[in-house]
């Protein structure tokens, strides 16, 4: 019996140790540390945070090593008598100052080569301005006519998915283990070339947010008013994602980063069909959809769709764009049912003053903003945009004015 | 030596019974036992939203909270731990114990003293109601960054009126500790011969009377900003979002000294009398100190590496704060020193001492790491620093007032406490603490940011460890008042000394300590 009793335990002592050996997918969910990344500068870091690990544990072992040795040996119970006479000794004062600055000072050598490296953002290959908006992040890629890469500048807005953003609202009911990368995608990701050095510029048009892909290394605050800069340079191609890091309001949690380390020859193709290349002429890229940006050759389209700024739209064409530009820019606060939320002071849209009330002001809302309030302006977005967000607020959730706006509106109250 | 200390001398002076007792409070025990209580109340006032965040962040999706209430629990939580918890019980131990270490009868400015305690429950008061005024509560965390901050809805006015006040009572409280122990210590008592809580709280106190005034200035700026058209933290109007953080962080570092040196002085009295043994290197500690609080004023920017500064700033900051290190070693190895062939026994003020230093030097490590600026990067504003600031304020600070609760609580209230229970009160505590916030290290590490209020599935593991490690520690603490509670209505008497090993003058009056003690100074040889 006791045989039996040994052998199932040890049994079960070994498969409890292959299944932590041999199965390293199983313990995804457990990770424990820092990863290496894909850059020189993530690597660096995750050397010297391993060195400030290692040092830490030794002290650890030192310190509590003593500090245990003492509760077990010096105890009354084992009939310790108190040695009354040891109260100073400068020697071994002197000494324990001594050590620990030694070993600061072989940290800092280390630390300040690193930082050194990081703050180096001299002759990058490609140039990114990244600015972060609540609750989404605005990527132009900044070109020059002589530029191998990017010959004009374009740029694009990277929301969270659609399918997050659906499933994260507060009792939506979806299994959220059942969605791929839940929270950690976005509509359009940033595309970059490999082994390429990429500065990134970062600013924020509202309040404080910080650009942040663990793998990439690094972290840098995006401030209204001040340009920070930050690089990285990948040398694996892959996608590598990231999030905001400095609370920007009701929903920090949900601005996630998707970065898309190319080869140079596909990531030339993608500039070119975003109007990158030479002779490209679109300024920003409007609102691709998620296939095309998901897609493996991340040659996204969607370059067409802006033809129609200047053109009058039918109500039901107005109707599905302003669906779709709301849900994606206005349904964080107002809900996508348009009751908005009392909880964090967003008034509903549906049966509003503003929104069934004149066209003028309503439009002057999203142009300007309400300052001092969380509304922010949203003059950013296109005319077609506003004019179809308005449209679809001004007869949406039964507020039915029939008032259509057209994007020549727009531009007439910017 | 003679302390003139009588029971029947209370009757004499006619203290004030019933509300008015309380109300109208000068005696410094008193005062010291409403902070205390009104402490232990905030506590688990920000326990419990503590409790509502960890509720939504038990898996992943969004459950209970709506996101922008998520960011209310997490902004009144640190608020209310910090200036309604931490800091109102260590003024308490200081109300209490001060006077009678230094063998004062009271402290210097009674009636100071009951309008610097007063004025708490009115600012947590206005705080809290808050979360009922449209807008909700404050939202944009503790640290109050615009422009975020300034997005608050009706709340605003309250949130730095409330600051203010607080700012004001700390400041009270903290003339009073200093003017206290420069001008009535016992005769005798020269100021290297206090006792280390004495000393910690003087330099605590200095600390307070220099870093409050600096946060009530910044908040005045953000209410110029928001109400009289200034544009000190607006870009658009010339102004430097950036410079509040450095004006807020010169007051914010600091404070977390403020929260940490009164518990090394609690632990520098309780390890020696349970190691029937002085304190080893008792000038070391008052240098060491001294030293942290010094450089507590020139780091302040390694809490806002990723902002951008130049890299000499980055360069001085890092070094200077892996300096600090140094005189927080010193403390430590001094405490081991002290165990070190003594005759220890572990009653539960000795347990919460040890869980004390073994936790808040995990704390110290974390911290180190935390200082390497490119290390920083990765780290900042992750849970990593989550789990560094609640090592170091969980089992630090408070485990260093439980620690000196269960110490002097026989010298206040004359009885025992349970011992049994105070114990269970311990392990309980220092095995959840850990559950809660060691997996948090992980959840940093592996990218998770701090303060969202859902997360991505791959960190749904930890954070439900964590979760259930909270739960159990916030329920725990409920056991803690239990035993107050009955130490308080009876249980076995007292003695004058209380433990065997204690010295110093608070253990030469009776237990429970009369309303008037050292009516004539006692003297120090």
């Amino acid at each position: 019996m006791r045989e039996r009793i040994r052998q199932y335990s040890r049994s079960a002592v070994f498969g409890l140790l292959s299944f932590f050996l041999l199965l390293p997918a199983a313990l995804a969910d457990w990770e424990l540390n820092l990863m290496p990344g894909v850059t020189p500068i993530s690597r660096d870091t995750y050397q010297l945070h391993m060195l400030i690990f290692w040092v830490c544990v030794a002290i650890a072992v030192v310190v509590f090593g003593v500090m245990f040795y003492s509760l077990y040996m010096f105890r009354r119970s084992r009939g310790a008598q108190p040695d009354t006479t040891m109260v100073h000794s400068t020697k071994m004062e002197i000494i324990w100052t001594i050590i620990p600055i030694v070993i600061l000072v072989a940290m800092a050598i280390p630390a300040a080569e690193s930082l050194i490296k990081i703050e180096d953002t001299r002759a990058p290959d490609i140039t990114i301005k990244v600015t972060g908006y609540q609750w989404k992040w605005h990527y132009e890629y900044l070109g020059r006519p002589d530029d191998p890469f990017v010959q004009s500048n374009f740029g694009f807005f990277s929301n969270i998915d659609a399918v997050s953003n659906a499933a994260r609202q507060v009792g939506s009911g979806v299994d959220v283990y059942q969605i791929e990368n839940y929270l950690r995608d976005v509509d359009r990701r940033v595309i970059v070339p490999v082994n390429k050095k990429v500065r990134i510029l970062l600013t924020s048009n509202d309040v404080l947010h910080a650009w942040w892909v663990p793998e990439l290394g690094g972290k840098r605050d995006a401030i209204p008013g001040f340009v920070n800069e930050m690089w990285f340079q990948a040398e694996e191609t892959g996608v590598y994602r990231g999030q905001c890091a400095e609370l920007c309001g009701r929903d920090h949690g949900f601005m996630p980063i998707v970065v898309e380390v190319q080869p140079e020859d596909e990531f030339a193709a993608w500039v070119a069909a975003n109007g990158g290349a030479a002779g490209g002429g679109v300024a920003d890229v409007p609102g691709g959809s998620q296939a095309a940006t998901a897609s493996a050759g991340g040659a996204a389209g969607g370059a067409g769709s802006s033809a129609a700024v200047d053109m009058d739209m039918s109500m039901d064409e107005l109707m599905s764009r302003g669906e779709s530009a709301y849900l994606t820019n206005c349904s964080a606060c107002h809900q996508p049912n348009g009751q908005g939320l009392e909880v964090g002071g967003f008034p509903a849209l549906a049966g509003s003053a503003i929104a069934t009330g004149p066209v003028d002001g309503h439009i002057g809302q999203l142009l300007n903003g309400v300052p001092g309030t969380a509304m922010a302006s949203f003059a950013y977005l296109s005319d077609a945009d506003i004019a179809a967000i308005i449209t679809y607020e001004r007869n949406a959730w039964g507020n039915d004015t029939g008032d259509i706006v057209q994007p020549a509106d727009v531009k007439a109250a910017r | 030596m003679s302390t003139a200390t009588d029971a029947h001398h209370d009757e004499h002076h006619d203290a004030p019974s019933g509300w008015r007792r309380w109300v109208f409070a000068t005696n410094h025990k008193d005062i010291g036992t409403m902070y205390l209580v009104f402490a232990l109340t905030l506590f688990f006032v920000g326990g419990a939203m503590a409790m509502v965040i960890r509720a939504e962040l038990f898996q992943p999706g969004l459950q209970f909270v709506d996101p922008g209430f998520f960011n209310q629990m997490t902004t009144m939580h640190a608020l209310m731990m910090i200036f309604g918890a931490v800091m109102p019980a260590f003024v308490g131990l200081a109300n209490w114990m001060v006077p009678l270490m230094v063998g004062a009868p009271d402290m210097a400015l009674p009636r100071m003293n009951n309008w610097s305690f007063w004025i708490l429950p009115v600012a947590f008061g206005l705080l809290l109601s808050t979360l009922f005024v449209s807008g909700g509560a404050p939202a944009a965390g503790w640290t109050m960054y615009p422009p975020l901050v300034l997005q608050t809805g009706d709340a605003f006015p309250f949130l730095i009126f409330s600051v203010h006040l607080m700012g004001m009572s700390s400041i009270m409280g903290a003339i009073n500790i200093v003017v206290t122990i420069m001008n009535m210590r016992a005769p005798g008592m020269g100021l290297l011969k206090m006792p280390l809580f004495v000393w910690t709280w003087l330099i605590t106190a200095y600390l307070l009377i220099l870093a409050m005034p600096v946060l009530a200035g910044a908040v005045t700026m953000l209410l110029t900003d928001e109400y009289f058209g200034t544009s000190f933290f607006n870009a658009g109007g010339g102004g430097d979002p950036l410079m509040f953080q450095h004006v807020f962080w010169f007051f914010g570092h600091p404070e977390v000294y403020i929260m940490i040196l009164p518990a090394f002085g609690i632990v520098s009295q309780i390890i020696p009398t349970f190691a029937r043994k002085p304190l080893f290197g008792y000038d070391s500690m008052v240098y060491a100190t001294a030293s942290i609080a010094f450089l507590s004023f020139i780091v302040w920017a390694h809490h806002m590496f990723t902002v951008g500064m130049p890299l000499a700033g980055q360069l001085f900051f890092m070094f200077a704060t892996m300096l600090i290190a140094v005189p927080t070693g010193v403390k430590v190895f001094n405490w081991m020193t002290t165990m070190w062939r003594g005759s220890m026994t572990f009653e539960t003020p000795m347990l919460f001492a040890i869980g004390f230093v073994f936790l808040f030097t995990i704390g110290g490590f974390s911290g180190l790491m935390l200082g390497i600026t490119p290390a920083d990067f990765q780290y900042h504003d992750t849970y990593f620093v989550v789990a560094h600031f609640h090592y170091v304020l969980v089992p630090g600070a408070v485990f260093a007032i439980m620690a000196g609760v269960y110490y002097w609580l026989p010298k206040w209230t004359g009885h025992m406490y349970n011992e049994k229970l105070g114990k269970l009160h311990f392990w309980l505590s220092a095995i959840f603490v850990n559950v809660t916030f060691f997996p948090q290290h992980f959840l940093g590490l592996a990218g998770m940011p701090r303060r969202i209020p859902d997360y991505a599935t791959q960190f749904a593991d930890f954070n439900m460890v964590s979760s259930i490690g909270a739960f159990v520690f916030g329920a725990s603490q409920l056991l803690f008042v239990y035993i107050i509670w009955s130490c308080v209505r009876g249980g076995e008497k007292a003695s004058q000394q209380v433990w065997e090993g204690a010295e110093g003058l608070e253990w030469t009056v009776p237990s429970p300590a009369p309303h008037h003690t050292f009516e004539v100074a006692p003297e120090v040889k």
